[in-house]
C-alpha cells in the first residue's frame, strides 16, 4: 500500500461508502447559500435530479426555475452574473452544455461572466435512460472554449469541495458530475484546489491519469496491478482545464507510460488534454486509454454499462499491462 | 480613456431640455458617422444601423440615465443590444456622447480596434454585453432585470432586438421568462424593419401577428414609428412612465425603414450586410448633409 499519506485517503476501498457526486454538489450549494448571499441557483426543470432542491427549499428567494429552456438558462445566468450575482446554473450534461453551447461561448465565456454551469448525469452511469441522456462529449466541447475552467470531480466529497471552490473563483466554470452512487475514496481532510491534480498513489511502471468516477476505479486497478508486481502512479486530474502540467509531466517523465481513464468519448476529453500536453513536451512514452470507443451508449444498469463499454478497474489493469509492455519495446 | 470635454459631458447628463430638433441633428450626425465608418471598414451592416439611428440617439441623448465619464456607475440604465450587428449606430452614439474619442470610430472592424465587428463588452467600457449570435441579449437582459428586482434597484434594462431574431427559439424562452417573473423593468425595443439577410422577413418566415404573439407572452406592447424623433421620445417616456404601473415587461414595436436617410438604401434588404462603395458613400453623405440643412431651417 503506497497511498500518498498527505492526502488522507480512505485506506481500504472495500470499506468506502457510496454516494453520488450530485449529492456533493447539492450539499456544497446548500452550504454556499448560507455563506454567500450572492449565490443564486437556477435550474431547467431538473431541480431534484441535480440536487438543487436542498438549496431551493432553504433559499427560495435565490432559486430561479427557468423551465425546460437551457439556452435561456445560460443567458439568464449570464445576465445575473453581469449584475454581480454568482449564478449556479444546472441541468443534465447532455442539455447543458449540449443545447446551450453557443450561449456558453458568447454570453458567458466571451464576456468572462461569472457563471457556474454545473451539470449532472454525465456519462454512461445515467443508466436506463439510455444514449440520448448519457453525456460523453461534454468535456470535449467545453475544454475548447477560452476563459472556461472545466472540472470533473471524482467523488461526492470532492464535488462538494469543488462547488465551494468555484464559487470563490471569479470567472466561468463548467463542472460535470454524475447520478449514480460511487465510491467516496477521499475524506474531509483531502485537499482540493482548482488546477492542482493530486498524485494519489506512487509507483514506477506507469502513470494512470483519471477524472470523475474513474479515479476510484484507477485506485482499484492500482491495487490489482500491485498484486502482480506492477506499480503505478495514480493521478486524480479533476481539473481538465487549466491542466496541471507539472504533476502530469513529472510523473510521465518518471514512468514513461501513461493510461488515461474517463467516462467520456476517447476523443477530445481527458485523453486529448493529456496527450496534447505530453506531445508539446517532446517526451518519449507509451500511451493507452480507457474511454468510450467513438460510440453511443444504451439502456442498462450503470454497472452493466461500465462493464460492457470497458470502463472498470479490470480494463485499466489490461491497458496498463499493454503500455508497460509497449514502452519496453520503445 | 481620454478626458471628456466639459461641454459634452454637460450635454449628455440626462438632458431633459434637449429639443427634438437637436436630437434630429445628432441623429443626422450619427448617420454620417455610420456611413464613414462602414466605408472605411469596407464591411459591416448598413441598413439596420441607419434605421436605428434615431432610436439610439433618443436613448443616448435623452432617455437613458448614464454617464460617459463613469460608465460603471451603479444606478445607470442598462442598454443591452441583442442584435449586435447594428453596433455601428451604438458606437457612433457612444463616441458622440463622450465615451471615447470620435476619431476612434474609423477603427471599426480593424485589427486591434476596441470597436469589434460585433460588440465585445470586455474591449469597450460602456458596453453592457457582448453580442452577435441572435437572441442571446434578450436572455441576458432578462437575467439582469431579475437581478435588479432582487436587489430592489430602480434602473431600467432596455433590450434592443431585431425583428429577424424573433425567429430564434431562445428569444421566446427569454420573453416567457420575463413575463412569468414579472420583469416590468425590462423594456424591449424591436427594430421592425422587415428585412433579414436572405430577404423580407414577412416573405421568408413571417412574424405576424407579432403584437398578439408578444401579448400572449404576457408583455405590454407599444408601437411607434422608429424614425420619427418626436414619436420615439414620447413613446419611450410614456413606457417609462407606465413602467411601475404594470407587472409586465414592455415591448415597443418600432417600425423603421432600413437604410433610413439614404434614398437608394431605404427598404432594400440587399443593404443588410454590405457597406457603401466610395461613390455610394459620397452620395449618401451628400444626401445627409442636405437633410441636415433642412433640419436646421425647420422649426422643430
Amino acid at each position: 500500500m503506497n497511498l500518498n499519506k498527505k492526502l488522507f485517503l480512505v485506506e481500504d476501498l472495500n470499506k468506502a461508502e457510496k454516494v453520488a457526486t450530485r449529492d456533493g454538489y447539492g450539499k456544497g450549494l446548500l452550504e454556499l447559500g448560507e455563506k454567500n448571499k450572492n449565490v443564486i441557483g437556477l435550474c431547467a426543470d431538473l431541480t431534484e435530479s441535480v440536487r438543487m432542491n436542498w438549496f431551493a427549499e432553504k433559499y427560495p428567494e435565490r432559486y430561479i426555475a427557468v423551465g425546460v429552456a437551457e439556452q435561456n438558462l445560460a443567458g439568464v445566468a449570464a445576465g445575473l452574473a453581469l449584475a454581480g450575482k454568482i449564478p449556479f446554473a444546472s441541468s443534465f450534461s447532455v442539455f447543458s452544455p449540449g443545447r446551450n453551447w453557443d450561449q456558453l461561448r458568447v454570453s458567458i465565456c466571451y464576456s468572462k461572466a461569472n457563471v457556474k454551469l454545473c451539470s449532472s448525469h454525465a456519462g454512461l452511469t445515467v443508466g436506463e435512460d439510455g444514449a440520448t441522456h448519457q453525456a460523453l462529449e461534454d468535456i470535449a466541447i467545453t475544454r475548447v472554449l477560452p476563459n472556461l475552467v472545466v472540472i470533473v470531480p471524482s467523488d461526492a466529497l470532492e464535488t462538494k469541495k469543488a462547488t465551494l471552490a468555484i464559487a470563490k473563483y471569479k470567472g466561468p466554470v463548467y463542472m460535470r458530475f454524475s447520478r449514480e452512487k460511487t465510491l467516496v475514496y477521499t475524506t474531509e481532510q483531502t485537499p482540493f484546489e482548482i488546477g492542482k491534480a493530486l498524485l494519489l498513489r506512487e509507483g514506477k511502471d506507469a502513470t494512470v491519469i483519471a477524472c470523475g468516477i474513474m479515479v476510484a476505479e484507477a485506485l482499484r486497478a492500482a491495487e490489482m496491478l500491485a498484486a502482480e508486481g506492477i506499480s503505478v502512479d495514480v493521478i486524480n486530474n479533476h481539473t481538465i482545464k487549466p491542466i496541471d502540467a507539472e504533476t502530469i509531466v513529472n510523473s510521465v517523465k518518471k514512468t514513461k507510460a501513461v493510461v488515461t481513464a474517463e467516462e467520456h468519448q476517447k476523443t477530445g476529453g481527458l485523453r486529448g488534454a493529456v496527450l496534447e500536453l505530453l506531445a508539446e513536451r517532446n517526451l518519449h512514452f507509451a500511451a493507452g486509454y480507457v474511454a468510450v470507443e467513438d460510440t453511443f451508449g444504451e439502456s442498462g444498469t450503470s454497472a452493466a454499462l461500465l462493464d460492457k463499454y470497458g470502463l472498470t478497474a479490470k480494463y485499466i489493469v489490461e491497458e496498463v499491462k499493454k503500455v508497460v509492455k509497449k514502452k519496453q519495446v520503445v | 480613456m481620454q478626458r471628456i470635454e466639459a461641454s459634452k459631458k454637460m450635454f449628455i447628463k440626462k438632458n431633459k431640455e434637449i429639443t427634438a430638433k437637436e436630437l434630429k441633428l445628432i441623429a443626422n450626425k450619427i448617420r454620417q458617422d455610420i456611413i464613414k465608418m462602414l466605408f472605411t471598414a469596407n464591411s459591416g451592416h448598413t441598413a439596420g444601423s441607419l434605421g436605428m439611428a434615431d432610436i439610439f440617439t433618443a436613448l443616448y441623448f435623452k432617455i437613458l440615465n448614464h454617464d460617459p465619464a463613469n460608465p460603471q456607475f451603479e444606478e445607470r440604465d442598462r442598454l443591452i443590444l441583442s442584435n449586435g450587428h447594428i453596433c455601428p449606430a451604438q458606437y457612433a452614439c457612444m463616441a458622440n456622447a463622450g465615451y471615447f474619442p470620435e476619431k476612434e470610430l474609423l477603427t471599426l472592424r480593424k485589427l486591434n480596434s476596441r470597436l469589434q465587428g460585433h460588440p465585445n463588452k470586455l474591449d469597450l467600457p460602456g458596453l453592457e454585453n457582448s453580442s452577435g449570435p441572435l437572441a442571446q441579449g434578450v436572455s441576458i437582459a432578462a437575467g439582469y432585470a431579475y437581478a435588479a428586482k432582487m436587489d430592489k434597484k430602480d434602473f431600467t434594462i432596455f433590450c434592443l432586438m431585431s425583428d429577424g431574431e424573433h425567429q430564434e427559439g431562445q428569444l421566446w424562452e427569454a420573453l416567457m421568462f420575463a413575463g412569468n417573473k414579472k420583469l416590468n423593468n425590462f423594456i424591449g425595443i424591436i427594430d421592425r424593419n422587415n428585412i433579414q439577410i436572405d430577404g423580407y422577413v414577412e416573405n421568408l418566415m413571417p412574424l405576424e401577428p407579432l403584437r398578439q404573439k408578444l401579448e400572449a407572452f404576457n408583455c405590454n406592447v407599444y408601437e411607434m414609428n422608429g424614425n420619427n424623433m418626436q414619436e420615439v421620445v414620447i413613446t419611450l417616456e410614456n413606457v417609462l412612465k407606465n413602467r411601475d404601473k404594470t407587472t409586465r415587461p414592455s415591448i415597443i414595436i418600432a417600425k423603421t425603414a432600413p437604410g433610413k436617410g439614404i434614398s437608394f438604401m431605404e427598404n432594400k434588404y440587399e443593404w443588410h450586410g454590405r457597406p457603401p462603395k466610395k461613390e455610394e458613400a459620397e452620395s449618401a453623405l451628400k444626401e445627409l448633409q442636405a437633410e441636415r440643412e433642412r433640419i436646421n431651417e425647420s422649426d422643430q
